[in-house]
This record gives C-alpha cells, sequence and structure tokens, in this order.
C-alpha cells in the first residue's frame, strides 16, 4: 500500500481515473482531476485508474 | 494520417477471406502493411513482428521510412513519451502530390490542430478544450444522442427491411452529434450533413471530396464569424466566451474542423464494423442487446478488439532511442500498429478472442499520452447508447447477403457499406 497522488499540472482530463473509480476520483469544472479521499486503499480499482491514466498524473508512492 | 491519406487511392477487400490489399489502380501497389487486415483480423504478419523482433522498418505510403512499433508494452511507451516521441515534425512535410503551400498557408492549416503540436503548445490548445468533454457536459448532451439515435432508427423502421446500417444510421448520426456539440444550427443541418458525407464517400472522386473539404472549411469559418459575434452555449460559443482573445480565428477553425475530421469517421465505424462483430457473435449480441450492465465492457473490448485507427500520428524521434532492443536514431519516424498492440498477451489473455464480457480498459485504441482522445468520453457514451437502441429495436438484426466491404486504405478501418435485414423479410 502506498499514497495516491494526483498532478494536476500533468492531467489531460481524459476522464478514465473517475471511469474506473468514481469513489475516488473526480473532475473539477475544467475538466482536471480531483481526489475524493485523501488516502485511499491503494490496491484494486485506484491502482487500475493509475495505470488507466494516459497522461501519467497518477502516481502511488511507495511507502 | 493527414493529408496524405486523402491523396492516394482508397481501395476495399470484398470479403473476409482475403488480406486486404490496395489495387494499385492509382499507384499503390500494396497496402501500406499497418493497415493489412484479414476481416477483422490484424493480418498474420503484424502478429508475427509483434511476437518476434517487435519493431521492423516499413515503408509508409508516402514512400518515407519508418520504425513500426507492434508490441503493448512499447506502443504505451512510445505514445507515453512526446517529449521523445514528436508530433511536431508533421508540419513541415508535404506528401508527394499534395499541392505546394507557403509557410502561411501551412501555418494555417495547422492551426488549432493538436495533434499537430507537442506540449507546451499542445497543452495550450488542450486545456481549453478539456472542460467540454466532461462528465457534466456529456450529460447535457445525452438527451440529444438519444433523440437523434431513435429518430434515425424510426426512419429505417419506417423505410422496412433491407436498410444500409452504415448510410442509414452509422454515418449520420455521429455527423449530427458533432453539429450538437460544436453548436450547427438546426437549419444548416442538412447541408453540413450533406457535405460531410460526401467528403467521406470513397466512390466520389478525389477531386470532389477535396472539394467538399474546402466548403467545409469555408462552412466552418462561417460558423466562427457567427459565433465570435454572438457566442452561443455550445462548444465554440464557449471557447469564443472563455478564451476569445487568446484564440485566433484561424484556430477556431482548426479547431472545429479537428473535432468534425477525429469524431466522424471514427465513431461511424465502430458502429459500423461493431453492429457486424456482434452479429457475427450471436451470444454476445445478445448480450449487449438484453443486458443492460453489458454495454459498458462491451465499447471497451469492441474499441480493443477492432481497433480501427490503424496507427495514429507518426512520430518522429527527438533524439537516439531505443524500443525493444532496436535501437532508433535521431530524426527517424515512428509509427505504431494499435491492431498489433490490441492483441498482446500482455494487455490481455486469448488476445484474438472477441469477448465482450471482460472490458478491460489499458487498450490503446483510443491512442495513449497527451494526445490520448479528446472526444474519448462523447464516443464512449454515442457507443454505449446507440448499439443497445439498434438492437432492441431489431432484435433479429442479420447481415443481408454474404459481401463483405471493408475498407482498408483509410485512416480508419471500417465498413463501406452493411446491408442488414429484421423480421421477416
Ligand atoms: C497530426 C495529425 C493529423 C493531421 C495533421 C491530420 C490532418 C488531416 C487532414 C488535413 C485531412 C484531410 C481531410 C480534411 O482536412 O478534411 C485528414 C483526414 C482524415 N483524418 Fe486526419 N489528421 C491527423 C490525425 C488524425 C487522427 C489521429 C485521426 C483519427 C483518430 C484522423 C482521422 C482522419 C480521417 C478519418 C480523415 C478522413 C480520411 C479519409 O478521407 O480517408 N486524423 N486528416
Ligand atoms: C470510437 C471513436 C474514436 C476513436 C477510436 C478515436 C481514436 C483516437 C485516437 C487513437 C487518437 C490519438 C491519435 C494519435 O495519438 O495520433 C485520437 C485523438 C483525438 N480524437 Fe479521437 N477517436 C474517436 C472519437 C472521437 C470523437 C467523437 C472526437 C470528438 C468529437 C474525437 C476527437 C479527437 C481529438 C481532438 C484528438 C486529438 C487529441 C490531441 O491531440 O490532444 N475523437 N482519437
Ligand atoms: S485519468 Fe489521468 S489524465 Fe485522465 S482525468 Fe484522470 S488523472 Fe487526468
Amino acid at each position: 500500500m502506498g499514497a495516491l497522488r494526483a498532478d494536476r499540472g500533468v492531467c489531460i482530463g481524459a476522464g478514465m481515473c473517475v471511469m474506473t473509480d468514481s469513489a475516488v476520483f473526480d473532475q473539477d469544472d475544467d475538466g482536471i482531476v480531483v481526489l475524493l479521499e485523501e488516502d485511499p486503499d491503494t490496491d484494486g480499482k485506484v491502482r487500475a485508474a493509475v495505470d488507466a491514466c494516459p497522461s501519467g498524473a497518477l502516481s502511488i508512492t511507495e511507502d | 494520417m493527414t493529408e496524405t491519406a486523402r491523396t492516394t487511392t482508397q481501395s476495399t477487400a470484398q470479403s473476409t477471406g482475403r488480406t486486404a490489399r490496395g489495387p494499385g489502380a492509382r499507384g499503390v501497389e500494396e497496402l501500406p502493411l499497418h493497415m493489412q487486415r484479414v476481416g477483422f483480423d490484424p493480418a498474420p504478419e503484424l502478429g508475427a513482428i509483434r511476437d518476434g523482433a517487435g519493431v521492423r522498418k516499413v515503408r509508409t505510403p508516402f514512400g518515407l521510412e519508418a520504425w513500426l512499433v507492434t508490441r503493448w508494452s512499447d506502443v504505451r511507451e512510445v505514445l507515453g513519451d512526446a517529449g521523445r516521441f514528436s508530433n511536431e515534425w508533421q508540419g513541415a512535410f508535404r506528401p508527394p502530390g499534395m499541392p505546394e503551400r507557403s509557410p502561411e498557408e501551412i501555418a494555417r492549416l495547422r492551426a488549432g490542430n493538436l495533434l499537430a503540436f507537442d506540449p507546451p503548445a499542445h497543452t495550450r490548445l488542450r486545456r481549453m478544450l478539456t472542460p467540454e468533454f466532461t462528465g457534466r457536459r456529456m450529460a447535457r448532451l445525452e438527451p440529444r444522442v438519444r433523440e437523434i439515435v431513435d429518430q434515425h432508427l424510426d426512419a429505417m423502421e419506417q423505410a422496412g427491411p433491407p436498410a444500409d446500417l452504415v448510410a442509414d444510421f452509422a454515418l449520420p448520426v455521429p455527423s449530427l452529434v458533432i453539429c450538437e456539440l460544436l453548436g450547427v444550427p438546426y437549419g444548416d443541418r442538412a447541408e453540413f450533413q450533406r457535405r460531410s458525407a460526401r467528403l467521406l464517400d470513397l466512390s466520389s472522386p478525389m477531386d470532389e471530396r477535396m472539394r467538399a473539404q474546402e466548403e467545409q472549411r469555408d462552412y466552418m469559418a462561417g460558423l466562427v464569424a457567427r459565433e465570435r459575434a454572438e457566442p452561443g452555449e455550445e462548444l465554440l460559443g464557449m471557447l469564443v466566451r472563455e478564451h476569445g482573445e487568446e484564440l485566433s480565428t484561424d484556430e477556431l477553425i482548426g479547431i472545429a474542423n479537428l473535432l468534425l475530421i477525429a469524431g466522424h469517421e471514427t465513431t461511424s465505424n465502430m458502429l459500423g464494423l461493431g453492429t457486424l462483430a456482434l452479429m457475427d457473435h450471436p451470444d454476445q449480441l445478445a448480450l449487449v442487446r438484453d443486458d443492460p450492465d453489458a454495454i459498458g465492457p462491451a465499447v471497451e473490448e469492441l474499441l480493443r478488439w477492432l481497433s480501427i485507427v490503424h496507427s495514429g500520428t507518426i512520430k518522429s524521434a527527438t533524439g537516439p532511442a531505443e524500443i525493444a532492443g532496436q535501437p532508433i536514431a535521431e530524426g527517424e519516424l515512428v509509427m505504431l500498429s494499435i491492431p498489433a498492440a490490441n492483441r498482446d498477451t500482455a494487455l490481455l489473455e486469448d488476445p484474438e478472442r472477441l469477448d465482450v464480457r471482460r472490458g478491460a480498459l489499458g487498450h490503446v485504441a483510443f491512442g495513449h499520452g497527451v494526445h490520448h482522445c479528446l472526444g474519448a468520453p462523447l464516443a464512449r457514451m454515442e457507443m454505449r447508447i446507440a448499439f443497445p437502441a439498434v438492437l432492441q429495436r431489431f432484435p433479429d438484426l442479420r447481415p443481408a447477403g454474404e459481401d463483405r466491404r471493408f475498407r482498408s486504405f483509410n485512416v480508419v478501418y471500417g465498413m463501406e457499406s452493411l446491408p442488414v435485414t429484421w423480421g421477416g423479410a
């Protein structure tokens, strides 16, 4: 398990993350990613979203 | 991709049993390797490269040489690294046979085309457009998409079988959806559609299609001028309102044109080919027709399995690189085989099989990286509405006849026509 990070400067707003896990990810009015949970479980769907993100805006830092 | 694709001949493979090859009628001896398919499948040679060396030097349609990258992980890597694999070289390239153009003319035609820029010029445009494709915007468009779909199904039903699913449904629906998205006024739509249809009609001569393209561009210029004067509620009006100062008129025209080009034929061909694929797999067709939860994964699987965009834009290496152990020199061109990558066992098990139950994300049918399809949320919404709607309206939909007219020599793979029938006919 690690910490989920979203780099809003890199996000291209493709919305793949929201499609994969709408409990953790949302898009603001500009279409840029927002995290809905501070410290979500980074297995399962969240990891799938990180892998699916086309821009590389999402990462999980292992600690 | 590009002007390129329009300057040479178009061809069709008439049956599934034969590799789709160019006819050579107007100068194309053989279809470029990355466009070769057998029915729904990429040519066996593409899979053999993927499972062997991984890359091969090929000739692009215009006589340039490029490295063709075939493995899923390598394709993701190239698409994911716009710094090392650049799109910007394309501005300078003139395909043989294209009219000579001045630098000003080239800059004008390139303005607003996201695919022709690297970050940061690309980022600037993309950031302005992203808000137009959010879930909220899509939710606003959705009822109109449903109406457009239903109107075309009504017309097909009233006319009775047989119908051409391409001409009667797959082509007009995405064209009208783009009208909605951009804000093309109702009174202009019939003419707009006639022009797009002429533009995409492969049977008409190239100069006729080029003329239709010029006319469409002129129309967009007029539309942009009207939106500048009186901004509406749709995409162009919003862009004018939010970014009217920063965007040049050429950029607005370019954006409108790109959305039409990238959003019309792609979605059309997914609807046509996807319906045929489902008719070939009746159990999967029944699932998509009857189970409302089936369509989400089904759309992803159809995108993956059909991979209608053969290659995406060609990149140029900005420095020495290595792909699948092959050194690539600075300035060499790199192109991708999206169908080969999407049938890589590194992406999923048993990749040659269509199974709409799985719907894996991570396919590269919409590309990857900064140029990942801007219209993906719209394309997904259209397909999620259209496939079940067609199948529910005509539950026993089936091909009328054996002839399968695939079209190969195009930026996107698809069907030229798809005669279908239903009921007792
Ligand atoms: C740098 C990238 C690209 C450039 C500069 C470009 C530009 C063009 C131009 C100038 C045309 C001629 C037609 C017209 O202007 O109306 C064209 C045709 C077309 N492009 Fe692209 N395009 C690019 C990438 C793409 C991509 C990624 C797609 C699909 C996702 C696409 C889909 C099409 C289609 C469907 C046509 C019509 C093809 C045909 O008539 O066979 N293009 N493109
Ligand atoms: C099922 C239908 C579609 C498919 C398979 C598809 C596929 C693609 C692919 C593969 C790319 C990346 C090309 C590259 O990297 O060279 C792309 C880019 C793009 N697509 Fe789509 N597309 C579809 C529908 C749409 C729609 C409906 C729209 C808009 C209304 C659209 C607008 C765009 C734009 C603007 C880009 C360029 C994005 C950029 O450079 O940042 N596409 N599409
Ligand atoms: S998937 Fe990546 S690029 Fe797309 S909205 Fe989420 S963070 Fe942004």
